[in-house]
C-alpha cells in the first residue's frame, strides 16, 4: 500500500488556551475535511478560577466559551459527523454537558448528538482522606508538603491520560467533555481510539502525545509567536490554526487548511516543540514518556511538516496533581513619564512612591519597580539609551495584608499632582487588588485516582 | 570573533512555575555544531547574571538543532504570584538572543557566520 492510500485521521486544533480566537473553532470544520476538533481551555490556575465559580453557582464551573463554540460547530457535529473532544468541563463537566445538551436542543439536533462526560480527575473532596493516607502531596518545586497550606487550598485535580477519552469514543460519543485532562491527550486519544493503538504501544502513543503538544497552543505553531522570518508571514488576519493528520504507523502530518494565512514549516514547528520544554529525553504523561530527542522532521510541502521517528518509553506509576491556593494579595498600578528625561522622572517617582509606603508603615513580601519602554522585558541586558521619548513607570506589591495591599492602591494618583513632572496616563484609575490563587504541582499514586466515563 | 546569537538561532521561551526555559534553535542545521560547542551552560548563567536567581539546566537536541535551557528563579515565583511584565517568560526568548558567543575565526569563515564585513549580510530562507 503506498502512503497516499493509507487511511489518516486528521485532528483540528480549535483553541490553544481559554481566550484565544472566538473564530477558530468554526474556521476549522468548516476551512475543509476533518474528523475531530480538539479544543484546549486548562491552563495551570483556570481550575481555581472555575472552582470560585462554582461556589457561588453550583451549575457553573466549566469553560463558558465552549458554549459559544459547540454552537458554531454544531452543524459540522450534527450533520457531518465531526466530532469534538474538549476539556472545558473545568471543575463540572455535567453541568458543561447540560449546557452543551441546550445548544444541540435550540438547533433542533438533539439526537444527533451524544455527549461523552469523563469525571474523576477532581480529588479535592478527598485530600483530607489522601494526607492521611501518607500522600504528602508535596510541591514538586519546593518539596514542601500539602498540609503547609491545606487550609488555604481551593481545588485539586489530577491530571488525567487519554483512556477515559478513549473509552467514551468507542462507546459512540461525538463529544467528549472532560475536565482536567492532559492538553496532550485531547489529541492522542482520537488518534489511539481510530487506529486501535495498545497501551503499550509506546513508540505510537508518543507520538500521539508529541502530536498534541504541537497543536495544543493553537496557532503557535502555524505562523503566531513564531520569531523566524515573522516579518514574512502572510496574513495572519487570517491565520490557519494547525491540522494534525495521522498515520497509524505513529508519523504523522502537520498542516492547515488551504486559502488560510500564517506558515507552517520546519522553523514553525520547531518553535513550538521547544515550548514549555523541562527535561526532552522525558516528557512525562499519564499514558507514556516522551522522548523529544527522537523527533524527525522534514517539509513535505507548502505549510506542510512530516512528523516521525518518535520514540516513547513506559509511563510512570504517578499521576501529577494540580493544587491551587490563596496566597495573598497583589496590586500594580502605572503611569507615563514623557521627554524630556522620561526616565529619571520616572525614576524620581518610584523613589518617592517607596518612601512613602515606608513613611506609612506598610510591608510587603515583595516590591516590584519596572520601567517599562526600557527594562520590563530584558531587565538590565537591555542596558539604557541617553534618551527616551516616554517611560511607563510599573510599580507592584504583594503580600498577606489586604489591607496593605489597599491603601498602596491610593498612593499612585497623588503623584500626578505631588510628584515629579511630565506624567499621564492614570486615566484607568486606581490599580485593582487582586487576590493570588498559587500553583501547588504535586504526584500522587495512580491507583488513587478513578476516572468514571459516561455517554449519553 | 564574536558571534550574537540573533544571528545564528531563533528560539522560543515559555515557563513552568518559576522556572522559565528556552528553547535556542539553530538557524541552519549546520550551524547547531556552533551552539552545542560553544553555548555552554556557563555562558548562560553568566548572561542572566541579575536577573535570575536560581540554577541552570542544559540539554541538547541535536534531531532539532536545538538546544534547551531551564532557568531556574526567573520568574518572581511565577504564575499568578510573579508582579513581573513577563510573569509567564515569554521573552526570555530573546533575551538569550542577545548573549554572544566567541568563535573561532576559521571556524566562523567555514560555516559562513555572519557578522564579520567580509561577508555579505545573510539572507534567511524558511525552507531548510
Amino acid at each position: 500500500m503506498t502512503k497516499a492510500a493509507e487511511r489518516t485521521v486528521r485532528v483540528a486544533s480549535g483553541q490553544g488556551f481559554w481566550g484565544d480566537w472566538l473564530e477558530a473553532p468554526r474556521r476549522q470544520v468548516e476551512g475543509g475535511p476533518v474528523d475531530y476538533l480538539m479544543l484546549d481551555y486548562l491552563a495551570e490556575v483556570t481550575m481555581s478560577i472555575l472552582q470560585k465559580q462554582k461556589e457561588r453557582d453550583p451549575n457553573m464551573g466549566y469553560a463558558r466559551d465552549f458554549v459559544g463554540a459547540m454552537d458554531s460547530v454544531m452543524p459540522a457535529v450534527a450533520g457531518r459527523g465531526v466530532r469534538v473532544i474538549a476539556n472545558a468541563g473545568g471543575v463540572n463537566p455535567p453541568a458543561c454537558a447540560a449546557a452543551i445538551r441546550q445548544v444541540a436542543a435550540k438547533q433542533g439536533v438533539s439526537d444527533k448528538v451524544r455527549i461523552g462526560v469523563v469525571t474523576g480527575d477532581d480529588v479535592l473532596p478527598r485530600l483530607d482522606e489522601l494526607i492521611a493516607g501518607g500522600h504528602a502531596l508535596a510541591n514538586m518545586e519546593t518539596g514542601d508538603p500539602l498540609s503547609t497550606v491545606r487550609d488555604r487550598v481551593l481545588s485539586a485535580n489530577a491530571y488525567i491520560g487519554s483512556v477515559p477519552i478513549v473509552e467514551a469514543l468507542s462507546k459512540g460519543a461525538n463529544v467528549v467533555i472532560t475536565g482536567r485532562s492532559t492538553d496532550t491527550a485531547l489529541t492522542m486519544a482520537p488518534l489511539r481510539h481510530e487506529f486501535g493503538w495498545k497501551a503499550d504501544d509506546w513508540d505510537k502513543l508518543a507520538a500521539g502525545i508529541i502530536a498534541g503538544h504541537i497543536i495544543e497552543c493553537g496557532a503557535q505553531c502555524s505562523g503566531g509567536n513564531c520569531l523566524y522570518e515573522w516579518q514574512t508571514i502572510p496574513d495572519l488576519a487570517n491565520v490557519g490554526y494547525p491540522i494534525v493528520d495521522a498515520v497509524s504507523d505513529g508519523s504523522f502530518y502537520i498542516t492547515k487548511h488551504p486559502g488560510t494565512g500564517g506558515r507552517i514549516s520546519v522553523p514553525s514547528i520547531k518553535e513550538q516543540l521547544v515550548y514549555e520544554m523541562g527535561d526532552p529525553h522525558a516528557y512525562i504523561t499519564p499514558d507514556v514518556v516522551a522522548d523529544f530527542t527522537s523527533i524527525r522532521l522534514e517539509q513535505a510541502g507548502d505549510d506542510r511538516v512530516r512528523v516521525f521517528g518518535i520514540k516513547g518509553r513506559p509511563a510512570t506509576d504517578k499521576l501529577k496533581v494540580s493544587i491551587a491556593y490563596r496566597a495573598g494579595f497583589k496590586a500594580v498600578g502605572t503611569l507615563v513619564y514623557a521627554w524630556p528625561d522620561a526616565l529619571a522622572k520616572a525614576k524620581l517617582a518610584d523613589r518617592v512612591l517607596r518612601d512613602r509606603l515606608k513613611n506609612l508603615g506598610l510591608t510587603f513580601d515583595e516590591m516590584l519597580t519596572e520601567f517599562v519602554g526600557v527594562s520590563a522585558a530584558h531587565g538590565p541586558l537591555a542596558g539604557e539609551l541617553p534618551e527616551y521619548p516616554e517611560v511607563q513607570l510599573r510599580f507592584g506589591v504583594r503580600g498577606p495584608d489586604k489591607a496593605a495591599v489597599e491603601r498602596f492602591t491610593r498612593e499612585l494618583a497623588p503623584l500626578v499632582l505631588n510628584g515629579p513632572p511630565s506624567v499621564t496616563g492614570f486615566a484607568g484609575g486606581r490599580p485593582k487588588v487582586e487576590e493570588i490563587v498559587a500553583y501547588w504541582p504535586a504526584l500522587v499514586d495512580k491507583t488513587v485516582v478513578q476516572t468514571k466515563v459516561e455517554v449519553a | 570573533m564574536k558571534v550574537r546569537l540573533l544571528d545564528i538561532a531563533h528560539a522560543r521561551s515559555g515557563d513552568k512555575g518559576d522556572t522559565a526555559n528556552v528553547g535556542v534553535i539553530a538557524l541552519r542545521p549546520e550551524w547547531y555544531p556552533l551552539l552545542a560547542t560553544y553555548l555552554s551552560r556557563d555562558a548562560v548563567h553568566e548572561h542572566f547574571r541579575g536577573v535570575i536567581t536560581g540554577d541552570v539546566e542544559r540539554f541538547e537536541l541535536p534531531n532539532l538543532g536545538a538546544l534547551n535551557f531551564l532557568l531556574h528563579g526567573a520568574l518572581g515565583g511565577g504564575g499568578t504570584v510573579s508582579l513581573k511584565t513577563d510573569a509567564q517568560g515569554k521573552v526570555f526568548s530573546t533575551a538569550m538572543l542577545r548573549l554572544s558567543i566567541e568563535i573561532p575565526d576559521e571556524e566562523a569563515r567555514r560555516l559562513k557566520v555572519p557578522g564579520r564585513p567580509e561577508f555579505p549580510a545573510f539572507t534567511r530562507s524558511h525552507k531548510e
